[in-house]
């Protein structure tokens, strides 16, 4: 009997990840009823979830992709892989008010390249305060702080070591993952409720899975505006990481 | 019918990651330039003149609001697929190099919002038919 179960889930993978997520989702909005009366988004208690679950998974098996290294959850692979998430962020779009992406056009501009640079810089001075000294280490580990693709990507490009590498990847991971965590509770603080300020707010951000993930758990309506702006801050990383900002930190540090 | 939604969809996507592949190979990055957006932004605008000549209405909606209702749950599954583990076993200075940047963005937002809210005014909106 264990086997047959095991050749159907494994087998329609996606759709045992449909059954597992949505009965996550309904754990998360009867928690954020029963015990935040609603305050705390269950979309943001479900985000919790799945980070805490994915920590559990990689602990477990020391894979790195979380609970998808579970055989039995291999499905949520499918479901939240870039595939999906990309065509469902494609269609939160239909509902945008183009007027106001106007007004925000020239900000949102502004905010990518203040959030690649402010993050680069806070990536290298935390670098620097751990001791690195070379202009390779510390331009990688401020690419990670970008984003965990733009640490690599730059660190490959101007040969860093793995070591430094995996440091920048998982300086790219935590700031995901705080960005999903945190978002909901600093919204408030940082006037973070109106399609401008989201389209700010992916700018400044840019890792695509937290502004996503962060959004979706404040207000489902901000969302498209966020990952508008976010879809170029990875680009755009990349394409200053290598060059510009790493002759800038050559220029500082010899 | 709801197939031409998605299939709509489809193509937006597609497309939109195309260019940006594209954008990305003629800038000489390994990276995808805002080919999400770009998808977005052109389901925007089809989306709209379609809409307009009464090409895309009712069920064919449908189809597109049906992948905007499930975004969050596919989220969710994101989430549960992060390398938590590795990110925090990184050890402390890459938690703390994650966590600044965290903080100077979130600490950004408002000086950009107001720089925002102050610029329209100087320009006004004159160039906004063009």
């Amino acid at each position: 009997m264990y086997e047959s179960l095991m050749k159907v889930i494994t087998g329609y993978g996606l759709i045992s990840g449909f059954a597992v997520i949505g009965l996550t989702m309904w754990v998360s909005y009867w928690i954020s009823d029963t015990f935040t009366k609603g305050r705390l988004h269950g979309s943001a208690i479900a985000i919790l979830l799945g980070l805490v679950l994915s920590y559990v998974g990689g602990a477990f098996t020391g894979g790195s992709k979380g609970v998808v290294d579970i055989p039995l959850l291999s499905g949520i692979g499918l479901l939240g892989g870039a595939m999906l998430r990309d065509f469902a962020i494609v269609a939160t779009a239909f509902g945008v008010s183009v007027d106001e992406l106007k007004r925000a056009g020239y900000v949102g501009v502004l905010a990518l390249f203040v959030g690649v640079g402010s993050s680069f810089i806070a990536g290298v001075g935390v670098a620097m305060a751990f001791g690195y000294t070379d202009a390779v280490s510390l331009t990688t580990i401020g690419a990670g702080a970008v984003t965990y693709i733009v640490g690599p990507v730059t660190g490959a490009a101007i040969g860093a070591s793995s070591e430094v590498m995996a440091l920048s990847i998982a300086a790219g991971l935590i700031k995901a993952i705080l960005v999903m965590v945190m978002t909901p509770f600093v919204a408030p603080l940082i006037g973070l409720n109106s399609p401008r300020s989201a389209v700010i707010f992916g700018g400044l951000m840019g890792t695509s899975s937290g502004v996503a993930g962060g959004l979706a758990a404040t207000d489902p309506k901000l969302v498209p505006y966020g990952c508008l702006t976010a879809a170029f801050y990875t680009a755009l990383g990349c394409l200053l990481g290598p060059s510009l900002l790493f002759l800038m930190m050559r220029g500082l540090v010899g | 019918m709801i197939i031409y939604g998605v299939a709509f969809l489809a193509l937006c996507t597609l497309a939109g990651l195309f260019i940006g592949e594209l954008l990305g190979k003629w800038m000489g990055i390994p990276a995808n330039v805002g080919g999400v957006g770009i998808a977005m932004l052109l389901l925007i605008g089809l989306g709209s003149y379609l809409g307009k000549r009464g090409l895309f209405t009712g069920k064919s909606e449908q189809g597109v609001s049906f992948w905007a209702a499930v975004y969050i749950p596919i989220v969710v599954a994101m989430a549960a697929q992060q390398n938590v583990y590795g990110a925090i076993s990184g050890g402390p200075m890459a938690i703390l190099a994650g966590t600044c940047a965290v903080v100077v963005a979130f600490a950004l937002v408002p000086v950009l919002v107001r720089i925002g809210n102050r610029e329209p005014d100087a320009v006004v909106t004159t160039k906004s038919a063009g």
